[in-house]
């Protein structure tokens, strides 16, 4: 056992909640997968399994170490401790937070897809299998028309599905999406739920993190709750319980239900002008 | 008539036509990916840098080109090493690493008499004994940059616009980011004689402000850029001998007195296009 669980276990914190089901069918695999950076501890003993077909949404607080997993999940970071293990030959696919984008960069929209591309073909041109390639992808995500347009000059939710494009040029068997309602309004997220509905009937695993409980992770088949260990693990009604998210969020809430799914109450009562009347 | 083309006739002055024209293509097509990388202070301070080493290799009686461009090379990476960090911001790194240099050229500059000598058209940019050498030296790093930009177009493209997605989709950014560098610190070593040091910054940089203001194609703004490069070292140069200034400064206001003209003609349009390029 790791110094690092050794260590959370002191603490108190529990492991007994664990995402590892069937392993040897699993795409990607963490087995007691701890990150520091220095001394400062961001994920401590996170077991995980990924299967095709998943949609999983990775949810917790600013700092909880959502990126830090969906980077090792991904394989560009290398836990501290622990075990990764990841199918062979398979093909991921990422797909950035919106936010972070330089919306005034001079490219459009098909080269944004072809970015995809870095290999194997030398001329900076592309075939023309490759624009047939890029053609299918943008028709696929219902912006078909849009290849030689700007990428300042697309809506929210044609922004997103373009860098979705990206990712799915490389046939990825598995989509991690980095906070893809970040920043967006509901019109959007809605177009974003629609679409990861669509790939998930493709056969596409799917991985997300994001902050938004009710728009995003209650509809999701399948919820990680995290602040650097694991704190619950399954379907939303299991895992969005108050004592879960105070325990998580360190703030109370309560959970209703509305139209068969958990619906997530912040406890904070009144206005501020109440709050500091009662204060 | 005669007096139009009595540049042509002198051989120190069709050298210097050329390797102004060739020089500017080049700073221009490498401005691109410095000012959309936000590293426009990188070519100021490069000079300067190299400035040093050629101060260095004046007092030691060493070979120029290949002092001096060990210098700038040196000087490059240590700045791509210290930003990569992340301790310090690019700008910073640029500030200490290459005043340094440049406080060390200076003080050589003081010491050594036949150092001064040298030094002083280095600074200002001069066309007096541009040899047949410094031709040959600008046109074989212009074939080298032109070759190695279309060789890994796409990977300069992706690690450009998105790092962070580069890296992680298998694209090895610390080799991209280390070959421009190299590139960079190659083309300043050919084109300081000529532009001078404290020019450089500005051929490197109006060009491809210019460019992005007249498009929004990433390939488009390359060539632009160094077709724009090009037609102002060949006018400034031209200026310069029949108006007896520096060759640098002739150079550097033609492309101000362009970037003028085409921002006063496209307008607002233009102001918001350069967003993306950042100081």
């Amino acid at each position: 056992m790791s110094e690092d669980r050794s260590a959370a276990e002191a603490r108190g914190d529990q492991r007994t909640v664990t995402g590892r089901d069937d392993e040897a069918s699993a795409l990607l695999s963490l087995e007691g997968v701890s990150h520091t950076y220095g001394e400062h501890a961001v994920l401590l003993d996170v077991d995980l399994d990924v299967h095709t077909g998943d949609v999983l949404g990775i949810v917790g607080p600013s700092g909880s170490g959502k990126t830090t997993l969906l980077r090792i999940l991904l394989g560009a970071l290398t836990p501290t401790t622990g075990r990764y293990e990841r199918r062979p030959n398979l093909r991921a696919g990422y797909v950035p937070q919106v936010e972070t984008v330089n919306w005034q960069f001079p490219v459009t929209v098909a080269e944004v897809v072809l970015m995809a591309r870095t290999t194997g073909r030398r001329w900076p041109w592309p075939s023309a299998a490759e624009r047939r390639e890029v053609a299918e992808v943008l028709d696929r995500l219902g912006i078909g028309t849009l290849g030689h347009r700007h990428i300042r000059e697309l809506s929210g939710g044609q922004q997103q599905r373009v860098f979705i494009a990206r990712a799915l040029l490389g046939r990825p068997d598995v989509l991690f999406l980095d906070e893809p309602t970040s920043g967006v309004d509901v019109r959007t997220r809605h177009e974003v739920l629609h679409l990861l509905a669509d790939l998930h009937d493709d056969g596409l695993a799917i991985v997300l993190s994001t902050h938004d409980l009710n728009g995003i992770a209650a509809h999701l088949p399948k919820l990680l709750c995290l602040n650097v260990t694991v704190a619950g693990i399954g379907h939303p009604r299991d895992v969005l319980t108050p004592e879960i998210l105070e325990r998580v969020y360190g703030a109370p809430m309560d959970v209703l239900e509305h139209a068969g799914m958990p619906l997530v109450i912040d406890r904070a009562e009144g206005t501020v002008l109440d709050m500091r009347r009662r204060a | 008539m005669d007096v139009l083309f009595e540049p042509f006739q002198l051989a120190f002055l069709r050298h210097a036509l050329i390797v102004c024209t060739v020089a500017g293509a080049l700073c221009g097509l490498l401005g691109v990916f410095v000012t959309l990388r936000g590293m426009s202070y990188i070519g100021h301070g490069l000079s300067h840098a190299i400035f040093g080493g050629a101060a260095l290799c004046a007092a030691l009686s060493v070979n120029y080109v290949v002092g001096a461009g060990l210098w700038g090379l040196g000087s490059a990476l240590a700045i791509g090493r210290v930003t990569r960090r992340r301790i310090i911001g690019s700008d910073a790194a640029i500030g200490v690493i290459t005043t340094a240099s440049f406080a060390f050229g200076i003080a050589l500059l003081g010491m050594y008499s036949r150092v001064r000598q040298s030094i002083e058209a280095t600074v200002f940019g001069s066309v007096l004994g541009v040899s047949a050498g410094d031709v040959w030296l600008v046109i074989g790093v212009a074939l080298l940059t032109a070759v190695v930009v279309i060789g890994a177009y796409r990977k300069l493209l992706f690690t450009t616009f998105d790092p962070e997605v580069a890296d992680v989709s298998g694209v090895n950014t610390a080799r991209v980011d280390a070959l421009l560098m190299l590139l960079l610190s190659f083309a300043i070593l050919a084109s300081m004689k000529v532009l001078g040091v404290t020019m450089i910054a500005a051929a490197i940089v109006v060009p491809a402000v210019i460019a992005r203001m007249l498009t929004n194609s990433f390939a488009t703004m390359l060539w632009m850029s160094s077709l724009i490069g090009g037609l102002c070292g060949l006018i400034g140069m031209y200026l310069s001998y029949h108006l007896d200034v520096s060759s640098g400064a002739t150079i550097v206001l033609v492309g101000f007195l362009a970037f003028t003209v085409v921002f006063a003609a496209t307008g607002r349009a233009s102001v918001a296009r350069t967003r993306a390029l950042r100081a």
